[in-house]
């Protein structure tokens, strides 16, 4: 398999806080990866990082053999954990911006991509629920033909039903040569989606493994493994 | 298709199972088409990689077929789905027995149990 993120002790310090301490990781194509640790375990961080806008202090980071960049950026498509949307627009500006930003943004996939979700061009982005809001994110993130997806906690704060939704959408407009990155905190609703999981922890890797490995091994699902990992956080 | 699924257990071998029976109970039947990996996933909300993996385990036990270009079929051979039939009757059996020697019984009283068991449920229905 293609590494299509290569991740090489990798370091970040925020003042005295050291928020990444020597990560190491690879990604293959075509796989769907969780990212999971609790609140301020690094994975916004490594994120970030990841998608270019900002600075490891020390170590190396590269997406297909690019190092991470203006280049690499071409490659990866980023959904922050805050909307990327202006409270002014609604759904048809934002589709906009993403193109004037993105040569590789699919319109015709954004559009398919909002019908599935049930969501109108009109609509004002100010008076979207959060839950659809999470959906619009989402629909610009996957709109675009990039080979890696970075999902910063896609199903945060949105109820069972839109979760359910948002996860159909993924399996549905996800893209089989290219991979997904997906940090959350909640793994039960989401843990059959991975091929592999990486605990975060205190800015750590303290596991990465294929989920079914974990499960054959020790009989017990991600989500159980995940709280007995961080069950004194 | 409906799984319930548990999270503690491997998801390749619970969908294996599952298409296993129905199968065997015949909401399957041979020749028939069987979804694509990614019809699978989207429906199930599951790893593509899973399905695929699925797939390929029943392939490899050639309960499944791939026609080039044409998707994947349930065996036309009745023989493989009734030696599939006797691995999961000899599953099933494995269990109750294990069950039964925990509770204390052995050989000939578990045969006895199952005998009585069968001769009272025939008279409730004769009744």
């Amino acid at each position: 398999m293609d590494d299509i993120l290569d991740i090489q002790n990798v370091s970040k310090q925020f003042g005295p806080r050291q928020a990444l301490n020597q990560v190491s990781f690879k990604l293959g194509s075509g796989t769907i990866t969780g990212l999971l640790g609790s609140n301020g375990s690094g994975k916004s961080t490594l994120m970030k990082l990841i998608a270019g806008l900002a600075w490891p202090g020390s170590g190396r980071i590269s997406i297909l053999g690019v190092p991470v960049g203006v280049e690499s950026k071409k490659l990866v498509s980023f959904m922050p954990d805050v909307p990327v949307t202006e409270s002014w627009m609604n759904i048809g500006d934002a589709l906009r911006f993403q193109q004037d930003f993105y040569p590789d943004f699919d319109q015709a996939k954004a559009l398919r991509m909002l019908d599935f979700m049930k969501l109108r061009t009109a609509d004002k982005v100010r008076t979207l629920s959060k839950g659809m809001n999470e959906r619009l994110q989402l629909t610009l993130a996957l709109s675009r033909r990039a080979r890696l997806y970075l999902l910063d906690e896609p199903i945060g704060g949105v109820d069972p039903v839109a979760r359910t939704k948002i996860l159909n959408a993924l399996m549905e407009f996800y893209e089989e040569d290219s991979s997904i990155l997906l940090s959350t905190h909640l793994v039960t609703d989401i843990e059959r989606i991975f091929d592999e999981v990486i605990f975060l922890k205190d800015g750590e890797i303290v596991l990465h493994r294929p989920v079914e490995e974990l499960r054959q091994e020790h009989g017990k699902s991600v989500d159980e493994l995940f709280r007995e990992v961080f069950a004194e956080c | 298709m409906g799984i319930e699924f548990d999270n503690n257990q491997p998801i390749y071998l619970q969908i294996m199972n599952y298409i296993k029976g129905e199968i065997i109970t015949g909401k399957l039947k041979p020749g028939d088409k069987i979804p694509s990996v990614r019809e699978l996933a989207a429906e199930l909300q599951i790893n593509p990689n899973t399905v695929q993996r699925t797939f390929q385990e029943l392939e490899r036990e050639t309960i499944v077929e791939t026609r080039r270009g044409m998707g994947r079929y349930v065996t036309g051979s009745e023989e493989t789905i009734l030696t599939v039939k006797k691995e999961m009757a000899q599953d099933v059996l494995d269990r109750f027995i294990r069950g039964m020697q925990e509770l204390g019984f052995q050989g000939e009283d578990i045969l006895t149990a199952v005998a009585e068991n069968i001769h009272q449920r025939n008279q409730e229905q004769g009744e």
